[in-house]
């Protein structure tokens, strides 16, 4: 057995080592953050912290979650996550579900088909998008964040893909039954492909919360800012004029603890979701992907 | 069914493109679309002779094309290495933790490595502990660009090891038996069995990514950059920002970005039908 040989055996345990660091570089910056956001600031500021809290407190989880602004944006944040993945979904699953049907049933169905994945391939870019925004009156509007990434073909193809493989007997026993469209979709088809659902507002909801440029661009008004845009504008551009001109609370916003605890507060919803996000993806993923 | 989706498409994605007549326009914010007047192709040739543009649009190459030889070269390995896991737990593990930086933002993780890897970050303190000098990651062009080509890979090869880990699931336990008999080793055993059943989802992966050779990550440029490396690091996704949004010149600004997606639309066109032919791949 190859496995036995002396060549494969310092193989393996070069490749374990290797694998072992590989994953410790993927996980070393966020627990780092974490131990500077629970460590007391004379330290952190000095950069005595490397992945163990020195002093450790919570004074920076306080101050953060007591600071007015990063609660505007922290809710704006979840309420832009919440109505994005409702709108996106709703929509996905509607079109996803007449496009499902063959072209004997559906006769424009190839039309429609192209009409959508056209978008995906060329797009006016952000001049005419951000025109178009204005011209629309939907500047500071919580709707040009969500409208405009609203029908996400990707994942529009993904769950036609699913809706596809539910047996035709099913839908043929419900339309004889006396079901309409929307009773078919509702009752047998939406049931039927809850792991397809889940994959799929998971992935739009990592998508909205980690949804920053459209803010930046579309809203004007800090307060309307949601959370990833705030960090944005707050920790990555030090843009302190655009938030807040009040002295007391950019002390709060400066400091570094205080800094790493916005951080990991934004990260947070990703690293909940995550382990029920990793069980689904990679079957819908290959299954997207990967076609025979 | 469709009409909502299709509604929505319409105004966000298919006025925008009308939007495009912008580019041979001399565009006033006040007289709008329908009353600017045209200058025709102006502003493209604007483009070919400014010397900013210029060097923008070899930056968006030189970032791309490094991102994309690595972002599947890293990959690649890596399904190799992980392929030689038996311990099923490890292997779940790593893959567990591998594919996690691909969900986190680059706004916070261009924090964080702007923290780490600042003049006073953790990275510099242990360079200069072990007696170096502190490097610039984020201050020097070339520097600049080697984080940048980094950290995306470090972000992404997790999740983009997901098709060619499929690949191998997909391989007969046989082949490797047989080969087993005939007394190959298992270094010529992943030459003529593993990597072979790769290859052609490589093939599939990097012809679709000649499509991509203009686009070379806005989010994390746009995260990382600072004035120090513009001359480096800028990209035609950040330039097109800036000149369009921040300094009002629309009508350039649109020009450049439609020089891009036409561009891109083109390879994307052509990767396809080589991707199709080399292949046999198709997507619908």
């Amino acid at each position: 057995m190859y496995y036995k040989t002396s060549g494969y055996r310092i193989f393996s345990i070069f490749n374990y080592t290797l694998l072992t660091l590989i994953c410790i570089s993927c996980v070393l910056p966020l627990l780092h953050i974490l131990a500077v956001s629970f460590s007391g600031s004379a330290p952190a500021n000095s950069n005595l912290v490397g992945l163990l809290p020195i002093d450790f407190n919570v004074e920076a989880y306080t101050k953060t979650l007591n600071n007015s602004n990063f609660h505007q944006a922290l809710s704006m944040g979840v309420y832009r996550t919440l109505l994005g993945t409702f709108v996106g979904m709703v929509l996905i699953v509607l079109a996803a579900y007449a496009l499902s049907k063959d072209s004997h049933g559906f006769r424009s169905r190839s039309f429609y088909t192209w009409y959508f994945l056209f978008t995906m391939l060329f797009s006016g870019g952000i001049v005419p998008a951000y025109m178009l925004i204005r011209n629309l009156d939907l500047m500071n509007s919580i709707w040009a964040l969500v409208l405009p990434v609203a029908v996400n073909v990707f994942n529009m193809v993904l769950m036609m893909n699913f809706f596809r493989a539910v047996p035709k007997e099913l839908e043929e026993a419900s339309l004889i039954d006396g079901a309409g469209h929307f009773r078919t979709l509702w009752s047998v088809f939406l049931p039927i492909s809850m792991p397809a659902l889940a994959t799929i507002s998971l992935f739009t909801m990592v998508f909205h919360w980690n949804s920053w440029f459209d803010g930046l661009l579309f809203i004007t008004d800090y307060k309307k800012y949601p959370l990833s845009t705030f960090l944005q504008t707050v920790i990555v551009q030090q843009d302190f004029n655009k938030i807040n001109p009040d002295v007391n609370e950019l002390k709060n916003i400066s400091q570094r603890t205080v800094k790493s605890a916005q951080i990991f507060i934004g990260t947070l919803p990703i690293l909940l979701v995550y382990p029920f996000l990793q069980k689904y993806f990679v079957k819908g993923i290959i299954l997207g992907a990967v076609k025979e | 069914m469709l009409l909502p989706a299709a509604l929505v498409t319409l105004i966000f994605a298919y006025v925008p493109m009308g939007g495009l007549i912008m580019a041979f326009q001399d565009f006033k914010p006040y007289d709008g679309v329908f009353n600017s007047p045209f200058v025709g192709l102006e502003h493209f040739r604007f483009m070919f002779e400014y010397p900013d543009s210029k060097q923008v649009i070899i930056n968006t190459l030189i970032i791309a094309g490094l991102k994309i030889v690595f972002g599947l070269l890293v990959p690649f390995t890596f399904a190799i290495l992980l392929n030689e896991i038996r311990l099923t737990l490890f292997k779940r593990v790593v893959q567990t933790l591998v594919y996690l930086p691909h969900f986190i933002s680059w706004v916070i993780l261009g924090a964080i490595l702007t923290d780490m890897l600042g003049s006073e970050g953790i990275v510099n303190g242990m360079l200069q502990a072990m007696g170096m000098d502190p490097i610039f990651w984020l201050g020097d062009g070339n520097w600049f660009r080697f984080t940048v080509v980094v950290s995306d890979i470090w972000q992404n090869f997790g999740f983009n090891t997901i098709v060619f880990l499929a690949a191998l699931a997909g391989v007969n336990p046989s082949l490797y038996e047989a080969a087993e008999v005939d007394g190959a080793n298992r270094w010529k055993q992943t030459l003529y069995i593993t990597i072979p059943a790769m290859i052609p989802i490589t093939v599939v992966v990097a012809t679709l990514s000649i499509g991509n050779i203009l686009n070379a990550g806005f989010d994390q440029i746009f995260n990382l950059y600072n004035p120090l490396v513009y001359d480096k690091g800028d990209i035609i996704d950040t330039f097109v920002y800036r000149t369009a949004i921040l300094n009002g010149q629309f009508s350039f600004g649109t020009a450049v970005g439609m020089f891009k997606s036409v561009v891109g639309l083109v390879l994307i066109v052509i990767s396809y039908r080589l991707a199709a032919r080399y292949a046999g791949y198709k997507i619908f």
